[in-house]
C-alpha cells in the first residue's frame, strides 16, 4: 500500500529507532508533558530559553514510531529558532498533518506529510508539538 | 474456510462457515481485503436475528414499558419482562427478578458500587480488585472508598497472568467487604476461577462482584455453580446490541440496596418531600429503558442459545491456542500471561515495534486488531509494557484469519524495518 509507504519512511523510522536529542535537559526554562489518556503514549519535553531563543530543547518519553520521530525531528527543527518561529512552525505541521495545508514544510519534516492519510494518527504525530507549545505558555513557572 | 477438524481437538465439531453466514458484516472488505474482524473483545458482530429484531420492533411494535393500557403497550412490556426470563436463564440466576437490565457491565458495576458499597461501606473496610481489572472494576470502586473512607487493595497476578491465589488469601481479613474480580481478563484472556474466590471470600463475610463482560460470550455461565454475589455483562460483547447490559444480583442483597437513581418506574410512592421504592430488579432501572435494545439483546441471547456451547468453547480454546502458538514463531514476538486457561483474547508485544504501528500496517491489509492499554493500565505496568497488540477470537473467527495475522505480522515487520 502506497500511503503506508509514505507514513513510514525511513527518516522517521531511523528516528524511532534513534531518537536525537532524547534526554532530559539540565537548568531547562520550559517544560510541560504530553500525554494521550486514549493510547498511553506519554512525552515530556524541556527547553532552554534565551530570552526569545530556543537555545537547546529536549525530550524523553514513549509512544509509537510517528509520535516519537515526530518529537525527534521537532526537537530539531526548532533549536535555535524564536519562540514565535516555533509556534509558527506549530501551526504549519498542525496544519499539514491534518490535512488542512498545502504550504511546504522545512525540508525534513515534509516526511510527516503521509500521516494526513492516516487521520488517526494525526495526534500520535501532533502530540510532543503540543506539549512544546504548551511549554511555551507556561515558561516562567518552575521546571521539575 | 477452515472448519473445527482442521484444528482437530474437540470432538464435536463447530460449524464456522455457517454461524458466518449469520452475521452480513462479515462479507464486507475494508481497504480493498476482506475484512478480518479480530476484536470481538471491545465489540461483537451482530447476527442477522439481532438486527431483524430491533426493525422490526421499530416498525411493528414500538411503546414504552410499565405504564400504557393500550395493546402496543402490553405487547412491549411482555417483550421486555420475556427477555428478563431469558436471561435469567442464560446465566442460571434463580430467579428473573435477580435480573437487572443496565446500559452495559460499566453500569452494572458503578450501580452495584455506589448502591452496595456506598451504602455498606465503613472506615477501615477493604475492597480488593486484581491487578487485571478493566478500568471499569477499579475507578468505580475508587470512587465509593474516597467517599466512605474504605481502601482499595490489589490481588497481584503471577507472571503467568494467573490471579495470585495464595496471595489473595492472605489479604482476605475481617475487613474485606468486596471482592471484585473479572471472570475473564480482557487483555490476556486469562480465565479467574471465580467459586474458589467466592467460597473463600465468603469465609470472611465479603461479597464477590464478578465482571462477566469476557467471560459471558466465551465461557457456559452458570452463576448457580459460581455462586458470586453479583455478575454483571454488557449486551454488545454478547453479538447483541450496545447500551444494554445485565446486572445479576443475589436477590436478598439487591433488596437491602437503596436506589442507584431516582425517577419514573422505580417507586412505590411519591409524596413532594420522600418517597418508597419499588422493590428490585424496578428499583434499579429509573427512567424509560432501552427497550429496543432489550428486545435485540433478547434475540442475541436466543441466537446464542441455540448454539452447542461445548463445541463453541471447544472450537474458540483450539483457535487461540493455535493463535499463541503461531504467533510464538514468529521473531520479535512476546505474548503476555502465556501460562493461564485462557477464554479466546490474546496479547503480544512485538521487539522494537509498538502496538499502533503494527495495528495501523495490520488495518491497511483489512485486519482489525486492538492496539492500547486496553483500559488496564494496571496490568501494563504489571507487564512493564506501554500498550499490547489484542487479538480476540469469537464464534466466527476462521484459522485463516488466524493465519491471515500471523503472515500480517510479517508485512508489519518489512514496513517497520525490523
Ligand atoms: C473485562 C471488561 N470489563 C468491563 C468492560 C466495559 O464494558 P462496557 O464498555 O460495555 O460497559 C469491558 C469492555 O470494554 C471489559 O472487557
Amino acid at each position: 500500500m502506497k500511503e503506508l509507504d509514505e507514513l513510514y519512511q525511513s527518516v522517521i523510522l531511523d528516528h524511532n529507532r534513534s531518537p536525537r536529542n532524547f534526554h532530559r535537559l539540565e537548568g531547562a526554562t520550559a517544560h510541560a508533558e504530553g500525554r494521550n489518556p486514549l493510547c498511553g503514549d506519554q512525552f515530556e519535553i524541556w527547553l532552554k530559553l534565551d530570552g526569545e531563543l530556543i537555545a537547546d530543547v529536549a525530550f524523553l518519553g514513549q509512544g509509537c514510531a510517528i509520535s516519537k520521530a515526530s518529537a525527534s525531528m521537532m526537537t530539531q527543527a526548532i533549536k535555535g529558532k524564536t519562540v514565535a518561529e516555533a509556534r509558527a512552525l506549530f501551526e504549519q505541521f498542525h496544519q499539514v498533518v491534518a490535512g488542512a495545508g498545502e504550504e511546504k514544510l522545512p525540508a525534513k519534516l515534509e516526511v510527516f506529510r503521509g500521516v494526513s492519510a492516516f487521520p488517526i494518527r494525526v495526534k500520535c504525530a501532533t502530540l510532543s508539538w503540543h506539549a512544546m507549545k504548551q511549554a511555551l505558555e507556561k515558561r516562567n513557572h518552575a521546571v521539575p | 474456510m477452515t472448519t473445527l477438524t482442521a484444528i482437530g481437538r474437540t470432538a464435536t465439531p463447530w460449524d464456522v462457515a455457517r454461524v458466518r453466514a449469520d452475521f452480513p458484516i462479515l462479507s464486507r472488505e475494508v481497504h480493498g481485503r476482506p475484512l478480518v474482524y479480530l476484536d470481538s473483545a471491545a465489540t461483537a458482530q451482530k447476527p442477522r436475528a439481532v438486527i431483524d429484531a430491533i426493525s422490526r420492533y421499530y416498525e411493528t411494535g414500538n411503546a414504552n414499558v410499565h405504564r400504557g393500557v393500550h395493546a402496543l403497550s402490553q405487547e412491549a412490556t411482555n417483550g421486555y419482562e420475556a427477555v428478563r426470563v431469558l436471561a435469567s436463564r442464560f446465566l442460571g440466576a434463580a430467579s428473573p427478578h435477580e435480573i437487572v437490565f443496565t446500559s452495559g457491565t460499566t453500569a452494572g458495576l458503578n450501580l452495584v458500587a455506589q448502591s452496595y458499597g456506598g451504602s455498606t461501606l465503613r472506615p477501615g473496610d477493604e475492597i480488593l480488585v486484581s491487578e487485571m481489572e478493566h478500568h471499569s472494576n477499579l475507578v468505580p470502586w475508587q470512587l465509593v472508598a474516597e467517599r466512605t473512607g474504605a481502601a482499595v487493595r490489589p490481588i497481584p497476578i503471577m507472571e503467568s497472568g494467573g490471579l495470585d491465589l495464595a496471595a489473595f488469601e492472605k489479604l482476605l481479613s475481617g475487613r474485606t467487604r468486596i471482592v471484585a474480580v473479572t471472570h475473564a481478563s480482557n487483555v490476556i484472556g486469562a480465565i479467574n476461577p471465580i467459586n474458589a474466590i467466592a467460597a473463600m471470600a465468603h469465609e470472611v463475610g465479603a461479597v464477590v462482584v464478578v465482571d462477566g463482560a469476557q467471560s459471558a460470550p466465551h465461557l457456559r455461565v452458570d452463576l448457580q455453580a459460581i455462586d458470586c454475589d453479583f455478575f454483571t455483562c454488557s449486551g454488545h460483547k454478547l453479538y447483541g446490541p450496545t447500551g444494554i447490559g445485565l446486572l445479576y444480583g443475589k436477590y436478598t442483597l439487591l433488596e437491602q440496596m437503596p436506589p442507584w437513581q431516582g425517577g419514573g418506574g422505580m417507586i412505590r410512592d411519591v409524596r413532594i418531600d420522600r418517597s418508597t421504592f419499588a422493590p428490585p430488579p424496578e428499583r434499579f432501572e429509573a427512567g424509560t429503558p432501552p427497550i429496543a435494545e432489550v428486545v435485540g439483546l433478547g434475540a442475541a441471547i436466543e441466537y446464542v442459545m441455540q448454539w452447542d456451547w461445548e463445541a463453541l468453547v471447544g472450537y474458540e480454546q483450539d483457535l487461540v491456542a493455535e493463535a499463541a502458538q503461531r504467533l510464538a514463531k514468529v521473531p520479535g514476538v512476546r505474548i503476555l500471561g502465556e501460562g493461564a486457561d485462557r477464554v479466546s483474547v490474546l496479547s503480544f508485544v512485538m521487539e522494537g515495534i509498538h502496538p499502533h504501528d503494527a495495528g495501523t500496517v495490520l488495518d491497511t491489509l483489512g485486519i482489525a486488531v486492538r492496539a492500547g492499554h486496553h483500559c488496564c493500565q494496571p496490568l501494563m505496568r504489571r507487564f512493564g509494557v506501554p500498550a499490547t497488540i489484542r487479538a480476540s477470537f469469537g464464534a466466527y473467527n476462521t484459522l485463516d484469519e488466524v493465519e491471515a495475522l500471523v503472515s500480517g505480522l510479517g508485512q508489519v515487520r518489512r514496513v517497520l524495518g525490523a
